[in-house]
């Protein structure tokens, strides 16, 4: 999924003479055909993230499209000012690349971990906010980011994450994708939950419990519409997210179902990291288990929770 | 630099790991932690065995050290750039309490890119703080490649100096010139101290002296793996 961003912003870049990459101090090697091609867009420019975040809103003031590019703890509470400030007052085409979103870099502890990056980011006004599940998806995403509106923040996944996402779907900023349609329960997945959402609705299969997925790869703005439509006649509304519980993806569902429906909220369940520091080491795949972020793990949960819930809950219906 | 610090200069003891008058350390250049992990070891803050756990699920030792989780570590680094101000904090503690430890804060060249560094070390002048040393391993090489490339440096010596410390070079892989610096810190009465070791980065083995590639490597070939066999053997 990384090399894949990477390589779009430098087919971007043969494009559009707008498009910058601006890197802080990346591993050797980070774009280096387009550092040849186009040495002049290919910029690297120190440690020093508060410092580039401020530098690429220059730069698109003058109408340059940079993607600055980094390890996504470091893009996000590094330069939060800054992208609070000059990014989003500003209202400024920037796009973050953020390597590493979740919990990619396990072996490297709590500094390298983004854990809560979706929340602070969603939090501030103009951003916009797109965890794309695949490779695939994010070239198509990255496609759209050229004329985009306004800051981006672009989470990654690790790269090597199985390709789930279709052609087909297309992609479009801030509308969702409907993966299986609705059952009796339907999940609602950002970023990789997809591919572990799908597992999970194959094991909920073999139990006869059908399971929609609606894929949430923009959490901000939030596809609101297909959320009101895919809910209908499910009985459970699950949201999956590599995240702490406040803020994130779950947080985002239920505020718009409380905005919208205000009374006559379906059963939910946030499946998501717990709110805390993970002082636990290992891989991804690994801390992701030990959370409850499993398939076989979601499966349970979830049968778990409808089971709870098996009390004569209404059906629901979106207004 | 590690070795020098923590067998010939720190006052700590292991058995008294939160003795209130302990030197203080922090490895600011957190991604560094190997060589801090295998001092501790040595120094008896935890069993050698914990080594080779290193970056396991369950293990107290990550990819960077953390504080509360590895006795003798004093802070939690690995995002560069914060180990120098919580230094000036734990200095200006000493000061301020009439302690006698010495806090040293050990620093990447690339880790220096951050601004927040210049605002310590401004932070560090105005108070004066002589109980205060920042050593630089200025190894010319960050993760992109040369500092030069980068972000240049120069003069380095010259910017330390104007921001008020008093300024020592030395070849970090020289232990006795290593040591006989460290041990005469404060080096001026007044000032923090810059302390900037001219190093190698991946000295010792061959694959990795000044390679770039090399930096934050996880993945070894065999061949690679018997290198550093050899290169290892050679101490
Ligand atoms: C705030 C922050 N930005 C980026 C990184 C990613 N990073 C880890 S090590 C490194 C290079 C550090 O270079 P230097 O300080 O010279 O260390 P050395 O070359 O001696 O390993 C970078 C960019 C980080 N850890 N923290």
């Amino acid at each position: 999924m990384r090399n894949t961003a990477m390589n779009m912003v430098h087919k971007l870049a043969a494009r559009d003479e707008r498009v910058l990459y601006i890197g802080s101090d990346p591993g050797a090697g980070t774009l280096r055909a387009m550092s040849k091609e186009f040495p002049k867009r290919h910029l690297i420019e120190g440690i020093s993230e508060a410092h580039i975040i401020g530098m690429s809103a220059g730069l698109a003031m003058e109408g340059f499209v940079p993607y600055v590019n980094t390890i996504a703890t470091f893009l996000t509470r590094r330069c939060y000012e800054q992208v609070a400030v000059d990014l989003c007052l500003h209202n400024l085409p920037v796009r973050l690349i953020a390597n590493g979103g979740g919990l990619v870099y396990a072996p490297l502890g709590p500094t390298h971990q983004a854990i809560e990056d979706i929340a602070i980011m969603r939090a501030l006004p103009n951003m916009t906010v797109i965890c794309p599940c695949d490779a695939d998806e994010a070239a198509r995403m990255m496609e759209q980011t050229l004329d985009w509106k306004g800051p981006i923040y672009i989470r990654l996944g690790k790269g090597g994450d199985a390709i789930v996402s279709k052609a087909e779907h297309g992609f479009e900023i801030g509308k969702a994708i409907l993966m299986r349609s609705s059952g009796d329960v339907l999940m609602v997945t950002t970023g990789i939950m997809l591919q572990r959402a799908l597992a999970a609705a194959d094991l909920l299969a073999a139990q006869g419990i059908r399971a929609g997925i609606l894929h949430m790869h923009t959490v901000k703005p939030l596809d609101t519409a297909a959320l009101l439509q895919a809910i209908r006649g499910t009985r459970l509304l699950v949201t999956l997210e590599e995240h702490v519980p406040s803020g994130g993806l779950g947080s985002a569902v239920a505020e718009a179902l409380i905005d919208k429906l205000g009374s006559g909220l379906p059963a939910m369940l946030r499946l998501s990291l717990p709110d805390r520091f993970m002082h636990n080491y290992g891989s991804q795949d690994s801390l992701l288990k030990k959370h409850g972020l499993s398939a076989s793990a979601i499966a349970t949960s979830i049968e778990h929770a409808l089971a709870a819930s098996h009390t004569p809950s209404p059906q629901l219906h979106s207004t | 630099m590690v070795r020098v610090l923590y067998d010939d200069v720190l006052r700590i003891d292991p058995s008294n790991p939160r003795d209130p008058n302990r030197d203080r350390a922090i490895l600011s250049k957190g991604h560094g932690c190997l060589a801090l992990y295998a001092l501790l070891a040595d120094r008896g803050f935890f069993p050698l065995s914990e080594l080779d756990g290193f970056c396991g699920s369950d293990s107290i030792l990550g990819g960077h050290p953390e504080y509360g989780m590895v006795p003798g570590v004093e802070a939690s680094t690995g995002a560069l750039g914060h180990g120098l101000s919580i230094g000036v904090g734990l200095a200006l503690a000493a000061r301020m309490r009439e302690r006698s430890y010495r806090t040293f804060v050990l620093l990447g060249d690339g880790e220096i890119n951050e601004g927040s560094v210049w605002e310590a070390a401004m932070g560090a002048a105005k108070h004066g703080l002589d109980n205060l040393v920042a050593m630089i391993d200025y190894n010319k090489l960050q993760s992109y490649g040369p500092t030069d490339y980068v972000l240049p440096l120069e003069p380095l010596a010259d910017k330390w100096r104007s921001f008020g410390f008093a300024v020592q070079e030395v070849n970090g892989h020289d232990v006795g010139a290593l040591r006989t610096v460290l041990k005469q810190v404060p080096a001026v009465a007044g000032k923090p101290t810059a302390i900037i070791c001219h190093t190698v980065k991946g000295k010792g083995l061959p694959a990795a002296e000044s390679n770039a590639d090399w930096h934050h490597k996880n993945k070894l070939t065999d061949s690679e793996l018997d290198a550093i066999r050899v290169a290892v053997g050679d101490f």
